[in-house]
């Protein structure tokens, strides 16, 4: 058996945790290590750091975290934001780190997966796909039922954090690419829902998750822990990703998993 | 003086978060692969991430089965973790197969888990199968962080350990001063640094 997921999200930007709503907006939350103990200590599985500096020197600025990291942290942990080769990879796993997480760079060039998946093993790759519900057909003269409504909603992919959406390309067939050319792992985040506190979007977070046969990470929208307990038991995801309610203490982790294991969802505590 | 633990480096896989969870919980921890270290070392760790023969091969070429062999004789614990602990084993099947250090009996094999996704990735109820050092004050069914395709087969009198996976499987094994485990204890939080506080406990308690 194994056993479902709770993953806090750190938001990096020049050394500090940041969260944002709907991508900007940004709102300092501390130090992402001091925090990273915190939640070892009150029991999450994992944790995701995803570094947003805007900086040439990113290799650096990701590396220096993994190793203070994995100084001070004893549960696995992923870093993305700026690996765009098996080289960038191979630093921030030496360093301590337990899988690279590849977004834009993917996009830009697939190949990538498999190489890093060849050197390192599928279950180092993280592919993260950020979606947002696309709106281009809504354009029926007669019919005004909003994207989704029969049950056939189509989400575009966007990357370089949000700002730039790719054309031809919506989420489950990537997810479905990415995971053949060799993603262990999806972290698929709702730009729709992300810092909202709305719920994570469980129709794309179901129709990823019955789309491939790796894990799927939900993201984006959680607000309550009731959000939680959804993604795991109506959109199948094998782990939630939470960043503010978290941060800034809403609930503890802690809280997080008795509430999972109150509802029959195997956790551990 | 505090408790000195070599983590052999043969070349596979992160090292530098087993040492850092050794100096956590106050042990003295060096990575290295030559005779003098691992010679004046309380306690060897090896540890891997890989594939077996590959890893047997790194082995070989710098002469560390006989040195291992060397220490476990001389009585210094030796604690395997995920491909390290499969490469204490007699052989494995991995790529065709090959030959392990042999200092526990027994075959790796790939996990025996039908219609589930292998590798098998992510924590896991472990239950301890017998008594012993390495797992004192560990509760029984406490989850450890896992990620491997093959597990060992050991003689009943060395499980240690099992986990399910559809089919349970042995994930820590036991035979002497020579301990192994197929899940991660440095990436189990509480709990993994416990078994390497035992483990650091049990080094240091072997008269020099």
């Amino acid at each position: 058996m194994v056993l479902k997921r709770i993953i806090p999200c750190l938001d990096v930007d020049a050394g500090r945790v940041v969260k944002g709503t709907n991508f900007i907006g940004l709102r300092d939350a501390g130090d992402p290590v001091e925090l990273a103990e915190r939640y070892d200590a009150e029991g999450a599985d994992e944790l995701v750091f995803l570094d947003i500096t805007a900086s040439h020197e990113k290799r650096e600025t990701i590396v220096e975290l993994a190793r203070r990291t994995a100084d001070n942290v004893f549960i696995p942990f992923t870093i993305g934001g700026g690996i765009r080769s098996v080289e960038d990879a191979q630093a921030v796993l030496d360093a301590g780190a337990d899988k690279v997480s590849v977004n834009s760079s993917a996009l830009a060039r697939p190949e990538l997966l498999t190489e890093l998946a060849d050197h390192f093993g599928a279950q180092c790759v993280v592919i993260a796909i950020d979606a947002k519900r696309s709106v281009s057909q809504v354009a029926s003269p007669t019919c005004a039922a909003p994207p989704g409504w029969f049950g056939d909603a189509i989400w575009d992919v966007y990357v370089n954090g949000g700002r730039k959406k790719v054309e031809s390309r919506d989420a489950v067939s990537w997810a479905r690419e990415a995971v053949e050319r060799g993603a262990g792992e999806i972290l698929l985040t709702s730009m729709d829902r992300d810092g909202t506190n709305d719920g994570y979007d469980i129709e794309l977070t179901r129709a990823v998750a019955d789309a491939v046969t790796v894990p799927v990470i939900a993201s984006g929208g959680a607000g309550t822990l009731d959000h939680l307990s959804e993604a795991i038991s109506d959109g199948n995801a094998d782990a939630v990703l939470c960043a503010s309610i978290f941060h800034y203490g809403t609930y503890r982790v802690r809280d997080a998993k008795e509430r999972l294991a109150a509802d029959g969802i195997p956790v551990r505590l | 003086m505090t408790t000195r633990i070599c983590i052999l480096d043969y070349g596979m896989g992160n090292l530098r978060s087993v040492e850092k969870a050794l100096e956590h919980v106050g042990a003295t921890a060096t990575i290295a692969n030559d005779a003098a270290t691992i010679r004046a070392a309380d306690g060897l760790i090896l540890p891997g991430v890989g594939a077996f023969p590959k890893a047997m091969e790194g082995i070989r070429e710098l002469g560390l089965g006989e040195l291992i062999a060397e220490r476990r004789d001389a009585g210094v614990p030796i604690l395997g973790i995920c491909l390290g602990l499969q490469l204490l084993f007699d052989s494995t099947t991995e790529l065709g197969g090959a030959a392990g250090l042999g200092l526990l009996s027994g075959e790796v094999d790939v996990l025996d888990s039908p219609g589930l996704k292998i590798p098998h990735i992510g924590w896991a109820p472990v239950r301890w199968e017998k008594q012993s050092r390495l797992v004192e004050g560990i509760d029984s069914e406490t989850p450890f962080y896992l990620v491997h395709s093959f597990a060992p087969h050991p003689e009943s009198d060395d499980l240690l350990g099992t986990t399910a996976y559809g089919n349970r499987f042995a994930c820590a094994a036991e035979r002497d001063n020579v301990f192994g485990v197929q899940f991660h204890p440095e990436k189990s939080s509480a709990a993994g640094l416990r078994l390497l506080s035992n483990f650091a406990g049990i080094c240091a308690a072997v008269p020099a």
